[in-house]
């Protein structure tokens, strides 16, 4: 049976070429950065390095980039620097969005408590805010706007640009959480304006655990883990060398590919796209086109996605869904719902998020093995067949 | 460790008394779909015997196993012992379900006492003093 990894939103297999990028620093060359001998000033030199080529990748400068543990901190990190700045001019007012990952929803919340006001930007069905009511938003005492550049879920592309200009013309830090589109989406942090940058590794097939926080010059940031001048004392702990210096090959290899791999992987996304319309009463979730070249994501009626998950990985499919039943919490995805899904098709919903390697063999495997899946759950779902007895009305 | 035990991937795989009774003696539906499990069983009652039991579940995996192994647990069985389904020995069966999905065992037990109840209101006549 074939066997295919069709969740990489979540976590992609670390490159070979990272891999071995990584293994000197693992082995003979273990020394700690901050030591003065040999061993330590080779591994000093090695995160450097690492530091100009990510830096390169988003046309940024070196001195830029703060190495994190992953995308949660540096998202944690950009907005409590934020907000510190903003306390000190008295300003205690940030603009997000609903679809937001939790480590920025989660940050705000407790920042809420503290006593800052966080407002939300309308959410449309297809996803996608809108900079013109982020310029209605933006008030004198507002110290962040935090908006995300492609969403884990639904894939959707944020006019990150369009953004960055209204903040920067109207004097506003902008974050953006780019975990989803780093190394697969251009990104310009000059071109797009933007001041504080999160990304991780391991969503682009560097290792897990390891991540950076881009943050424009001038801007101070706000260490959340004191005890060390590591990260010019704006993260303290000894570098993760090996985990930093894959990610700066995986990052280089990412963006080298990255024209031929969107390109490509648009096309297969497209493929599913259409295959799984097919479907009765199923309906894509987010923007057809301002979405990512990996991301397809689909409500089917009638069903739950967590038993839909396991008949696929029964049948050789590796896959997510945003229901409920599979993150532990009684309510389905809050992108989802943001986006104007029912909680009653929100549970059915399907996330395929595509390899560099998927195949069009591939793609048509997973059409049909989704719609094995579907028809399956359906046949004994009493809420299908009232739907189809008319005593239910249908929502997608 | 799995999430599921074997039993309940097994009872979720091949489900046992999947389908509709016409005519059923007794019906229950418990749950709704903005909390994402439903429920619904069907009893055929001969005297004081469940012959036949079928099930429809919109559930996780943990649900749609829990309502197969609820039927196989009262087909052929007397009504009253039926009624004394536990949800407990339905997860029992099931060789254990993570703790937050033993709600789905619940709604099992419910789904079946629903159903009696529903028969008990057609067949008031029936129904234990």
């Amino acid at each position: 049976m074939m066997r295919i990894y069709a969740d990489n939103a979540a976590t992609t297999k670390l490159s070979p070429a990272a891999l071995a990028a990584m293994t000197p620093y693992l082995t003979e060359c273990f020394g700690n950065p901050s030591s003065l001998y040999g061993e330590g000033q080779r591994a000093k030199e090695a995160v450097e390095d690492a530091r100009m080529r990510v830096a390169r990748c988003i046309h940024a400068a070196p001195r830029e980039i703060t190495f994190t543990s992953g995308g949660s901190e540096a998202d944690n990190q950009a907005i409590l620097t934020a907000a510190a700045i903003g306390r000190k001019a008295g300003k205690r007012h940030i603009i997000s969005d609903p679809v937001e990952h939790h480590a920025v929803l989660h940050t705000l919340k407790a920042l809420e408590e503290e006593g800052f006001t966080v407002e939300y930007l309308p959410m449309y069905e297809n996803g996608v805010v809108k900079a013109e009511d982020l310029d209605q938003m933006i008030r004198d005492d507002t110290c962040l706007v935090t908006v995300m550049t492609a969403n884990n879920e639904i894939g959707t592309i944020q006019p990150v640009r369009e953004l960055g200009a209204v903040c920067r013309m109207r004097g506003v830090l902008f974050h953006t959480d780019a975990v989803q589109a780093v190394g697969h989406v251009p990104l310009d942090v000059e071109a797009d304006m933007i001041d504080l940058l999160s990304a991780s590794a391991h969503k682009f097939h560097g290792p897990k655990g390891t991540g950076f926080l881009f943050t424009r010059t001038g801007i101070r940031l706000e260490p959340l883990i004191r005890g060390g001048a590591q990260e010019r004392g704006k993260r303290a702990g000894t570098e993760n060398v090996a985990g930093i210096v894959g990610m700066a090959k995986a990052l280089e290899d990412a963006v080298a590919s990255m024209d031929e791999n969107g390109k490509k992987l648009t096309a297969l996304r497209d493929r599913l796209i259409r295959g799984l319309s097919e479907i009765p009463h199923s309906a894509l979730n987010g923007d057809p086109e301002k979405r990512l070249p990996s991301n397809v994501n689909f409500c089917f009626e009638g069903i739950e996605g967590e038993s839909l998950l396991l008949y696929l990985d029964d049948h050789g499919v590796a896959a997510s869904s945003g229901s409920a039943c599979t993150s532990g919490s009684l309510d389905p995805s809050h992108v989802l719902l943001a986006i104007g899904r029912p909680h009653d098709v929100a549970h059915g919903s399907l996330r395929l998020s595509l390899g560099e390697d998927a195949t069009e063999e591939e793609a048509d495997y997973l059409i049909e093995t989704v719609k094995e899946a579907v028809n399956y759950l359906r046949s004994f779902s009493p809420v299908w067949r009232d739907l189809q007895a008319g005593k239910r009305m249908y929502i997608l | 460790m799995a999430l599921y035990s074997e039993k309940v991937m097994d009872h979720f795989r091949n489900p046992r008394n999947v389908g509709v009774i016409e005519n059923a003696d007794g019906v229950g539906e418990v749950g709704n779909t903005v909390c994402g499990d439903i429920m619904k069983i069907y009893l055929k009652i001969d005297g004081d015997i469940i012959t036949d039991v079928k099930f429809e579940t919109f559930g996780c995996a943990s649900a749609i196993a829990s309502s197969s192994m609820a039927t196989e647990l009262i087909k052929g069985k007397p009504v009253a012992e039926a009624m004394a389904l536990t949800n407990k020995a339905v997860a029992e069966a099931l060789d254990g379900l993570p703790a937050h999905k033993m709600h789905c065992s619940v709604l099992a037990e419910e789904a079946i006492q629903n159903a009696l109840n529903d028969y008990y209101e057609k067949h008031p006549d029936r129904k234990p003093s």
